[in-house]
């Protein structure tokens, strides 16, 4: 994607992502519950589980949206601090626009970062090119359509080039060709080094993008597994049942 | 002659004392309603994205304020500015000032409670997503300000709209002192008292033009946002 990618990067404060004896809850209910899991890089990680699960709030914790009710998120070695959260992106279910500009959508994202002006338009002119949205770029992003609008997001995303790119169900509401276009997008910012955690409903996208399934049942984590054997060769009776239920809706 | 062709005519000739009133009126409102804004729209935006204690005690003291009775309000200027009162000595009684000080005060409730309205729904959409980009609560407020900017003018739309529509609260701090403090409702008041219709039908006519351009712009704003894709 850009050049200069992995080059003096330090992936040792970001990754792995760790948790230790974590539980959230809320309203009285034990959201989550997971002793121990680790999440290293390389390959995509897909999150995968029935609806409730706790597949977004994991990520919400992961990325510091949410607190622990008790335990740990770590990065590296080091409690999950504001500096590592910085060297996250997150992308959600429904892409959220600034009022802006499609550009502006994107300066948004680079304010604030050490970077010549000069830099910071070539940066946006490199992720207009890449979300296929260059004529489009006056335009308001709010005007765009679904799969464009989460093609923003998703660049908008990247634009810091992040160690860890989280997303929650990304293509749940698009069609497959605007699928299509995210998971390209998905696939070259992981093979640029980007660490992908994602939520998907859809064994066929965890098939397409590869590396292992975490899979959650009722706040627990049930397999961690490679994609291949957890969607052939399910370990576990819930998976199995979240497969075929999964597939014949 | 009837008063509506006199009142025409004053308008239409460029009655200087007509004008110099409306001219007032709109310098008031206007001053007071920047003032509100300064205000109105950051305590406004506080409210939406704050946690601290004393919330929730201002959300119910900024609804208060809301309703006050103009009235009301114009007496406690009064009694503030009066010459026993605290601020006595600034001899700010019967001044343009102390009627855009009144003015304040009503207004600034209108603005906050719009803006924390528009930053709070704004927020919910937001919150998670400018977190996840680095961004504060608080950091995140000009953010929220700038993406709320139309529902904003239409707060201080709202705003001036009551702000030169209001009479009881300038009537007692103005004081109505011709070429010092009359502005168009408290001349309408007056002159109306007096039997001079004309005249308080000439301010008439221009406040309800004023009211209909300010629901105008409203309306304007409202479908700019739409076509603009800004919603
Ligand atoms: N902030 C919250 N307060 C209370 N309950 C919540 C909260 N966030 C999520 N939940 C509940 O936690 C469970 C898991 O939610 P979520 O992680 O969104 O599930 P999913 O796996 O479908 O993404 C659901 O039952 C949801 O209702
Ligand atoms: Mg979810």
């Amino acid at each position: 994607m850009f050049d200069g990618k992995g080059n003096g990067r330090v992936q040792a404060q970001s990754l792995p992502l760790r948790l230790r004896d974590l539980r959230f809850e809320r309203g009285g209910q034990r959201l989550l519950d997971i002793p121990a899991l680790s999440i290293a890089p390389g390959e995509p990680t897909l999150i995968m589980g029935p609806n409730g699960a706790g597949k977004s709030v994991l990520l919400r914790l992961l990325h510091g949206l949410e607190a622990p009710t008790s335990g740990q998120v770590l990065a590296g070695d080091a409690p999950l601090d504001e500096a590592t959260r910085r060297r996250q992106a997150m992308v959600f279910q429904r892409p959220v626009i600034l009022r802006r500009s499609v550009r502006a959508n994107l300066a948004f994202a680079l304010h604030g970062r050490r970077m010549s002006r000069a830099e910071k338009a070539d940066r946006i002119d490199a992720l207009l090119r890449m979300a296929r949205l260059s004529d489009r770029a006056a335009q308001s992003g709010r005007s765009l359509s679904g799969g464009e609008q989460q093609r923003l997001a998703l660049v908008r995303a990247l634009a810091t080039e992040p160690d860890v790119l989280f997303l929650d169900e990304p293509t749940a509401s698009l069609d497959p060709g605007a699928t299509q276009a995210i998971e390209t997008l998905i696939r070259e910012a992981s093979a640029t080094g980007t660490k992908i955690v994602m939520v998907t409903h859809d064994p066929g996208q965890a098939r397409r993008l590869g590396g292992e399934v975490l899979f959650l049942n009722k706040g627990h984590l049930v397999e961690q597994t490679a994609v291949e054997p957890f969607l052939d060769t399910p370990a576990t009776d819930a998976a199995r049942r979240f497969l075929r239920g999964d597939l014949l809706v | 002659m009837s008063a509506l062709s006199v009142s025409l005519r004053l308008i239409l000739s460029g009655d200087p004392d007509l004008w110099e009133i409306i001219l007032l009126s709109l310098r008031v409102s206007l001053f007071a309603v920047l003032i509100a804004a300064l205000i109105g729209m950051p305590l406004g935006a506080a409210l939406a994205v704050g946690r601290f204690p004393g919330r929730q005690v201002l959300l119910v003291l900024l609804n208060a304020l809301m309703g006050l009775p103009p009235v009301v309000v114009g007496l406690v200027v009064y009694l503030m500015l009066s010459n026993a009162g605290p601020l006595g000595v600034l001899q700010l009684l019967y001044t343009p000032t102390a009627m855009i000080i009144a003015q304040v005060l009503l207004v600034t409730p209108i603005i906050a409670a719009l803006t924390r309205q528009a930053v709070e729904t704004l927020n919910e959409e937001y919150a998670d997503q400018l977190r996840s980009l680095g961004l504060s609560r608080l950091g995140s407020v000009p953010t929220l300000l700038w993406d709320g900017r139309f529902a904003l003018m239409t707060a201080l739309l709202a705003g001036f709209g009551r702000a030169i529509a209001e009479v009881g609260a300038v009537i007692i701090v103005g004081g109505n002192i011709n070429h010092v403090t009359r502005v168009m409702t408290t001349t309408i008041a007056l002159e109306t008292s007096k039997g001079n219709l004309s005249l308080a039908l000439a301010l008439g006519l221009i406040l309800i033009l004023i009211a209909l351009s300010v629901n105008a712009a409203v309306a304007l704003l409202g479908t700019t946002a739409q076509r603009t894709a800004y919603v």
